[in-house]
């Protein structure tokens, strides 16, 4: 494995990782609640567990660096500084939601920070990934995007499709791979040949594995990433291993109607790797934070979550007609 | 006015809006040799970084189309025989389609997707389809079927100046076609049907391809004492049903011609959209000439038998003309 010769996170770096994770967690949190509750418009998948990938590699974008991302996004959404009173407000198909109500959970984008969108379809990122970055190359504008997609969309065929192009015409495009061992309600192994890093080393991509429940060292991963993607070195991937705590969608338990794919031993013992309670034993530790400095950043996530609960309950349901308008720009449907 | 080669006159389209706009990029397979001869001559003028050939994945292109349109090109993405668009429709249905509402308008995409269609050259049945229909169910996509060159060109330059995923169809078996085209700029605006000849007794409505046999159908029609309008939507989506309403308020008679199988073609909507706003028009049932609901077989005499040509439409015309 490479390792980076970049030095780590400074405090305040290291701090707002972790208030970040935390702000994923706490938010998704409550999605749970309200999906469990029956309250939500529609079906959620939940990131928690991998928060460490979406905030590690995130926080070294700027924002007119492009993501795309999941349906499994509002890690990524928040972790690219979208909004998450805007992004709860999508989800409760709320007229003030990032996308007005038209997309939800799954749909989650915001273009002014470089987020080109969740998405429904797995491995859909991805093309739409490398024409981004195709785009950013033609103009030469030192812009990189980064794909995140999970080890189920790696055995999609477009997977192999767009390592060959982007390495073709050195593309700067970073593959997050996050490998969370499931692909749906299916084990990652079952379905799953070989190693998926060495698809991306098949085509010569510059590729390395990271703990993916260690925000620093997917920082760290990803400064080396995105340094050589900006300098025109071409493509990297970066494979993350981490694991889904939730399952693939809330309510799963009665969509299942018994049948299972893990035993509960396993969850526990990834929670006992758990990025956010790692990093924060790092954070005090290190003397960077003490444990009541770590609980006030709970409580200031925790207000922000309550209010972009109470600012969607607030918010006026979508606007109908923005079915018709939206549909394409200047022209009725 | 000149007279030019239908994939001379996109070729032309082509160049002029490259030229005009140095966002607009043509990607796609075997682009720089180009085997239509549409894309022909783009790669000496304007260079790999604004015309470039693509591996054979279409899967990927019609995704990277998208990316490319978001990060501020106007793409036109060649995909070669429209059969191809099936690869490549993850990105076409659940993607371009889709994402600008999805998105809450965020997103625009200038996206051009050029592709031939039809059959009638023994191609057999996976180069020969004509995916118009699945295109105009998708929602979010124009889609233009020119039938001339003048067509071709001036819908080719409204597609790539407009702000909206369209596909534009270029009749296979039309390139060689040669017709008069303006010497200066111009374009032809989407959802403006034209009549290519005016006539007082049927409505021929004839959809890219088929308006070359529909014309031809008409002249048989005038011997026999029957006077045929044809008219030709030039655009799928957005769709001119005010010139086609009118001209059924003054025939009555109403004969569709599409190269689609008859299932769910561009034929039975038109046909729908007739019965539903020109019913007290109509004094005859709306008779649809199309592909049966089968491949295109490769032998010629097969692929004939169930290629729509002048004496089908002659025959629908005539029987539509005389009933009472």
């Amino acid at each position: 494995m490479t390792t980076q010769p970049s030095g780590g996170p400074t405090p305040e770096q290291s701090l707002a990782l972790y208030e970040r994770m935390l702000l994923i967690r706490r938010t998704e949190e409550k999605l749970s609640a309200d999906a469990a509750a029956g309250v939500l418009p529609g079906a959620v998948h939940l990131y928690i567990g991998q928060e460490a990938v979406a905030t590690g590699v995130c926080m070294q974008l700027k924002d007119s660096d492009w993501i795309t991302s999941t349906h499994r996004g509002h890690g990524h959404f928040l972790a690219k500084g979208g909004d998450v009173n805007a992004m709860m407000a999508e989800i409760w198909g709320k007229k003030t939601g990032i996308c007005k109500g038209m997309g939800g959970s799954m749909h989650v984008a915001d273009l002014s920070k470089g987020i080109l969108g969740a998405n429904g379809i797995v491995g859909g990122g991805l093309a739409i990934s490398v024409g981004a970055a195709f785009g950013s190359k033609l103009s030469n504008d030192g812009r990189v995007t980064v794909c995140f997609f999970g080890d189920g969309a790696a055995n999609q065929g477009v997977f192999m499709e767009c390592l060959n192009v982007s390495s073709l015409w050195e593309l700067p495009v970073v593959f997050v791979c996050e490998h969370n061992h499931f692909c749906e309600f299916t084990r990652a192994e079952q379905v799953t040949s070989g190693e998926i890093i060495n698809r991306a080393r098949a085509f010569g991509i510059h590729a390395v594995k990271v703990d993916g429940n260690d925000v620093e060292a997917v920082w760290q991963a990803t400064a080396d990433a995105v340094a050589r993607a900006r300098s025109g070195k071409g493509p990297c991937f970066i494979e993350a291993e981490t694991y889904r705590i939730r399952g693939h969608m809330e309510f799963e338990k009665e969509l299942l109607a018994g049948g299972k794919y893990r035993e509960l031993e396993e969850i526990e013992q990834w929670r006992a790797r758990d990025p956010i309670t790692r990093h924060g034993e790092r954070l005090v530790k290190a003397g960077i934070a003490t444990a009541a400095q770590l609980e006030e950043i709970g409580a200031r996530v925790a207000r922000q979550v309550e209010e972009a609960v109470a600012f969607s309950h607030q918010s006026e349901p979508a606007d109908e007609s923005l079915v018709f308008d939206l549909m394409f720009a200047g022209q009725k449907p | 006015m000149a007279r030019k080669r239908y994939t001379q006159a996109i070729n032309e389209a082509l160049f002029e809006e490259m030229e005009r706009d140095p966002k607009v990029i043509v990607f796609g397979e075997d682009v720089e040799l180009a085997i239509f001869g549409d894309t022909r001559g783009l790669l000496d003028r304007f260079g790999r970084n604004r015309i470039r050939n693509t591996p054979i994945c279409e899967a990927t292109l019609t995704g990277m189309a998208v990316g490319a349109a978001a990060a501020g090109y106007r793409v036109v993405l060649h995909m070669m025989f429209s059969n191809f668009l099936y690869t490549g429709f993850d990105a076409i249905a659940n993607q371009m389609a889709k994402l600008r509402l999805m998105t809450g308008g965020q997103l625009e995409l200038p996206i051009t997707i050029m592709s031939g269609y039809g059959g009638g050259r023994s191609n057999a049945a996976q180069h020969s389809d004509t995916p118009h229909p699945l295109l105009m169910n998708l929602g979010g996509v124009n889609v233009a079927v020119p039938a001339t060159p003048a067509d071709a060109k001036g819908l080719l330059k409204t597609a790539i100046r407009g702000r909206n995923p369209s596909f534009f169809m270029e009749a296979s078996g039309r390139g060689g076609d040669s017709g008069e085209v303006p010497d200066e700029d111009y374009t032809v605006p989407f959802g403006q049907a034209a009549i290519a000849r005016e006539g007082s007794d049927v409505t021929v409505i004839a959809i890219g391809t088929m308006l070359k046999p529909a014309l031809g159908a008409a002249k048989q029609l005038e011997a026999n004492g029957i006077s045929a309008e044809v008219i030709d939507p030039r655009t799928l989506v957005p769709f001119d049903e005010d010139t086609i309403l009118r001209s059924v308020r003054k025939t009555g008679r109403v004969v569709v011609v599409d190269e689609a199988r008859d299932r769910c073609s561009a034929a039975s909507h038109i046909a729908a959209i007739l019965a539903d706003k020109a019913f007290g028009s109509l004094k005859a049932p709306v008779k649809r000439v199309t592909v049966p609901d089968v491949a295109m077989p490769y032998a010629p005499n097969a692929e004939a038998k169930v290629f729509p040509g002048e004496a089908n439409i002659v025959s629908a015309a005539s029987a539509v003309a005389k009933a009472a």
